[in-house]
């Protein structure tokens, strides 16, 4: 069996916020294979941009391993390190602040094929340059190079992050809110010029959102993981967990959202939470942290024990004792 | 000639930027002509090497439009020919404090740590102690006659300060998104900080270039004063020092021999002050490539 | 029951003709908003959608006359008008009014509510205090009465009171604040309130709270709202009308149903297809080509012409108005009578 491209192990971190320990991440463990899309959902501070930093190696896990192409991180030599670090490119959410606004398109993108020694010639630089500015859909190459990051629009300096990224050749790509503060006539076209890519380039994406319908259209084909309070809830493949989602959270969540269509919109049910108070992240509740808020809080049960991601038979995992209960004959037996 | 062009093209480009701020611009006006002043003046005004007894501490004139000292020399002349020492060390000591705070100030923010409690140690160690007793004592024992030497003794003193002001910089910047965009794509730490994050600090290293030589120009004139760096040629910190020692304060006629030269200071260091102003604009990119 | 049989009849809270806004930027004049009319009746909620740089923000800024010095209203008038006991007692423009006098009507004739509520705030005082101030500032309640009614709407956002009126802004959540800001705005019962992306930056659970406080109030309070947004799924679920805006005009208004089932513009049918919601299937999505105009170097004609599959020789060069092509249905488009059907085509091409 060939090892997944990327593997996270019981992975967990904790940040000390003025002497108190917060877990930003708690015992988050899945993997993906090349050219698989996963997308992390969950609300601010569900630790799943950590996460995404932590895969990135712009943090390090407190505890647990990560496997990259079958080799555990924290023992690679300098080489296969390094090798890791341009295998593994972000793209940041900000198209304001991730570009730097002293140079123009060209340099942003040769610094790093120059640097590398990726390309030979200043010849060689430049065509490469120009295709990938095509290859990110940003057509007639030579319109762009030239310029500075300020004379693009949003959607136009994503689509320069998303060649810087690819300039080094990576895997894989951690996109983190990559469309939120692009304006919504062009999210749809950047999402498909990064599904493209991915299917063009094999490349595995991580992307991290907090818009569950815009996770379902970009994960069509992949999954997707909730997060609450640092730790995976569900994860499931991406249209099924929004149409069958299992995990209370999910259910609150989905309930939730409003939909831009008013026939829809407004008939929909929002289910009510036991309560409006977000748990800091300083105090979390004993047992499965979402109970003091849950729907279907069971009592005991819930209050002591963490309830553990459980594997089902149909493909999805849910980290729930009631359905778990519910569902004890699809559990996949480890 | 296609380079050449490129060349004046960029500096027509700065010299609208000067421009778009009214008092920056004229800070650069008053710069040239002070530079023009004391490197090209010496070789059209002849020095004024004779004592003329009938003209001492004479008012200004049309024949001394600053009046004359105690020897009867004309104050202008004698401003023209001492500003070369003066704005050289100015330009050599800023350039140097610049060049060490920077130094040191990006390398402790850059690496953090251990690099960063040593240097930052070091350097709140240098600001506390008093440093013009020692240079006064480093400038009555050595003997400061290579304007170069002078100069770096000026900003061995003065890169305190800036430095821990860079550093605060480059911390932030570091959070910057296209820095840690930059780190992921592993550019190297020379790469980060000197191609990444110094050009977008431009700005405010200019401006400490600037107020390093305003401050290495009164350091430099009080030494001057004090008697404390050979008297050598002529320069403005001499002629202030001769007209107190040749009793200005007592005579009201020896006035002007002392308003020349504070004048003179004082107008250089408004002017770079002015000047500053323009800085912003000069390197903010969204106006150089002229949207 | 009966007022509100009565108000319908009355002439709307607010008017808006011809409004036309500048800004003066370092490039050039920004036409922020171009010769925009529309019209909000009692009680009736109004969206603005469109994205950012749309002009949306300085339509609601104009109203409550808090225009930035470097903005310059070009013509118009917003004409505001108060209702009591089923008539109107007055009758305000808003932009002849002078300073003073402007800030009398702001907050007591019209509350704006913008996003990002922490600024809102002054951090050192009190909850009371932030109360006290706008009370004071208009020579309202003051003492016991002042706190009744606070404890009045805070019930209403659905907020402890008494916990809230002791703290200070930054011991509150962000979702929290948010519902203070609110209940601040209804203080001094305006008629009109403008919320400006009342809800961005809030995640999914605090956003549905504070859109079931709204929809409480709307039942239970007879105010006018204006809200802008650049989220078509808020304005779906709350408003009556709805109002696309583009390059500082709008470009189609109607109800929101038949905004949402039946839009004719271009722009509005792009936006909606370029929204992914939970229940749509993949193919539904599409995208808008081409980027948001810029506004000091604004296209001829139509101003979403770049952008779109249908233009031609007339849409490139002249600039359609508003035409009501249903009640209360105003569509700014030569093409709209084939522009579904086109675009359906175009996209299964």
């Amino acid at each position: 069996m060939t090892s997944p491209l990327l593997e996270l192990n019981h992975v967990s971190r904790t940040f000390m916020v003025k002497k108190q320990q917060i877990k930003a991440v708690d015992d988050v463990s899945f993997s993906l294979g090349t050219g698989e899309v996963l997308c992390l959902v969950g609300e601010s501070g569900c630790g799943k941009t950590t996460t995404g930093k932590i895969i990135a190696g712009l943090l390090s896990p407190s505890s647990g391993k990560i496997f990259f192409k079958g080799n555990d991180i924290s023992t690679l030599s300098k080489d296969q390190h390094n090798a890791y670090r341009l295998g593994v490119q972000m793209i940041h959410q900000d198209p304001y602040a991730s570009l730097n606004p002293t140079q123009t398109i060209f340099e942003i993108l040769a610094t790093p094929l120059r640097y590398h020694k990726l390309v030979k010639t200043d010849k060689e630089c430049r065509d490469r340059v120009l295709s990938l500015l095509e290859l990110v859909d940003l057509t007639p190459p030579d319109d762009f190079v030239e310029k500075y990051p300020h004379q693009l629009s949003g959607g136009q300096r994503q689509r320069v992050s998303i060649a810087r990224s690819l300039t080094v050749n990576p895997s894989f790509l951690v996109a983190d809110e990559a469309v939120s503060m692009v304006d919504v006539s062009i999210r749809i076209s950047l999402l498909r010029t990064l599904s493209h890519l991915k299917d063009e380039l094999g490349l595995s994406v991580l992307f991290i959102t907090h818009d569950l319908a815009l996770a379902k259209y970009f994960a069509w084909d992949g999954r997707i993981g909730v997060m609450y309070l640092g730790r995976m809830v569900e994860l499931s493949p991406a249209p099924f967990l929004v149409d069958h989602p299992q995990h209370p959270y999910t259910q609150v969540l989905l309930s939730a959202i409003p939909e831009a269509d008013p026939d829809i919109t407004r008939k929909k049910q929002s289910l009510q939470l036991r309560s409006m108070d977000v748990p800091s992240l300083l105090r979390l509740p004993s047992g499965c942290s979402f109970h003091p808020r849950c729907p279907r809080f069971a009592g005991q049960l819930c209050q002591e024990q963490i309830p553990s991601l459980t594997s089902f038979y149909d493909g999805s995992a849910v980290a729930c004792h009631l359905v778990m209960d519910d569902r004890k004959k699809d559990v996949i037996k480890a | 000639m296609d380079a050449i062009s490129t060349i004046f093209k960029e500096i027509w480009k700065t010299l609208r930027l000067i421009a778009m701020n009214k008092m920056g611009l004229l800070g650069f006006i008053m710069i040239i002509f002070f530079i023009l002043m004391s490197f090209v003046g010496p070789y059209v005004v002849a020095p004024d090497l004779q004592a003329h007894v009938k003209e001492i501490n004479q008012g200004p004139s049309v024949k001394h439009p600053l009046g004359t000292d105690f020897q009867g020399k004309d104050n202008l002349v004698q401003i023209v020919h001492g500003g070369r020492d003066i704005l050289t060390i100015a330009f050599l000591a800023g350039l140097m404090t610049t060049f060490i705070a920077v130094l040191v100030g990006s390398f402790s923010a850059f690496f953090g740590g251990m690099v960063d409690t040593v240097l930052m140690e070091i350097t709140n160690f240098w600001i506390t102690i008093p440093k013009f007793p020692i240079l006064v004592i480093v400038a009555s024992t050595a003997k400061l006659t290579n304007l170069w030497l002078l100069a770096l003794l000026l900003a061995m003193l003065s890169w305190g300060g800036f430095a821990r002001q860079v550093r605060s910089q480059i911390l932030s910047l570091k959070k910057r998104e296209y820095v840690e965009a930059a780190q992921l794509l592993n550019l190297g730490p020379l790469h980060i900080i000197f191609r990444e994050m110094l050009p977008n600090m431009m700005p405010f290293i200019a401006t400490s270039l600037i107020f390093a030589m305003t401050s290495a120009i009164y350091s430099q004139t009080s030494l001057v004063f004090l008697g404390l760096v050979p008297f050598s040629g002529s320069n403005w910190g001499i002629m202030l020092s001769s007209a107190f020692a040749k009793g200005a304060l007592y005579q009201k006629d020896a006035i002007w021999s002392v308003i020349a030269p504070v004048g003179a200071i004082a107008l250089f260091q408004l002017s770079l002050v002015w000047f500053s102003r323009s800085l912003e604009e000069v390197f903010n990119p969204r106006l150089r490539s002229g949207v | 029951m009966m007022l509100a049989q009565q108000e319908t009849n009355l002439p709307p809270t607010i008017s808006i003709k011809n409004l036309s806004i500048d800004y003066k930027a370092k490039r050039g004049q920004v036409q922020a908003v171009r010769n925009i009319s529309f019209e909000v009746d009692r009680g009736e909620a109004m969206a603005l959608i469109g994205e950012s740089g749309s002009g949306k923000t300085t339509i609601g800024l104009g109203v409550v006359g808090l225009l930035p010095p470097t903005a310059k209203i070009r013509q118009g008038e917003i004409i505001y008008r108060r209702a009591a006991d089923g008539k109107i007692v007055d009758e305000i423009d808003v932009l002849k009014l002078n300073p003073q006098q402007i800030r009398q009507f702001r907050w007591k004739e019209c509350a704006m509510v913008f996003q990002g509520a922490l600024n809102a705030f002054n951090p050192v005082l009190r909850i009371s205090d932030q109360f006290a101030d706008t009370a004071s500032a208009h020579n309202a309640l003051r003492g016991m009465a002042l706190k009744e009614r606070a404890t009045e709407i805070l019930h209403m956002v659905r907020l402890d009171a008494d916990r809230v009126w002791r703290s200070y802004p930054h011991e509150l959540s962000g979702g929290m604040r948010q519902r203070v800001l609110i209940a601040l705005s209804l203080l001094l019962e305006p008629q009109l309130i403008i919320m400006d992306e009342p809800t961005t930056a809030l995640d999914v659970l605090t956003q549905r709270n504070i859109m079931d406080v709204l929809k409480d109030l709307r039942k239970n309070l007879n105010f006018s709202l204006i809200f802008i947004s650049h989220d078509l799924s808020l304005a779906a679920e709350l408003a009556d009308k709805v109002s696309t805006v583009y390059a500082g005009k709008i470009v189609e208004l109607g109800d929101v149903y038949t905004v949402f089932r039946n839009p004719y513009h271009p722009y509005t049918i792009g936006l909606i297809h370029a929204v992914p919601t939970l229940a749509g299937r993949k193919e539904d999505l599409t995208s808008i080509p081409g980027s948001p105009p810029d506004l000091i170097n604004m296209p001829t004609g139509c101003k979403f012409h770049p952008r779109c599959p249908l233009a031609d020789d007339q849409c490139k060069t002249q600039e359609p108005d508003l035409e009501e092509i249903g009640k209360g249905h105003r569509v700014a488009c030569w093409k709209w009578q084939t522009a579904r059907e086109t675009l359906k085509r175009f996209k299964a091409s």
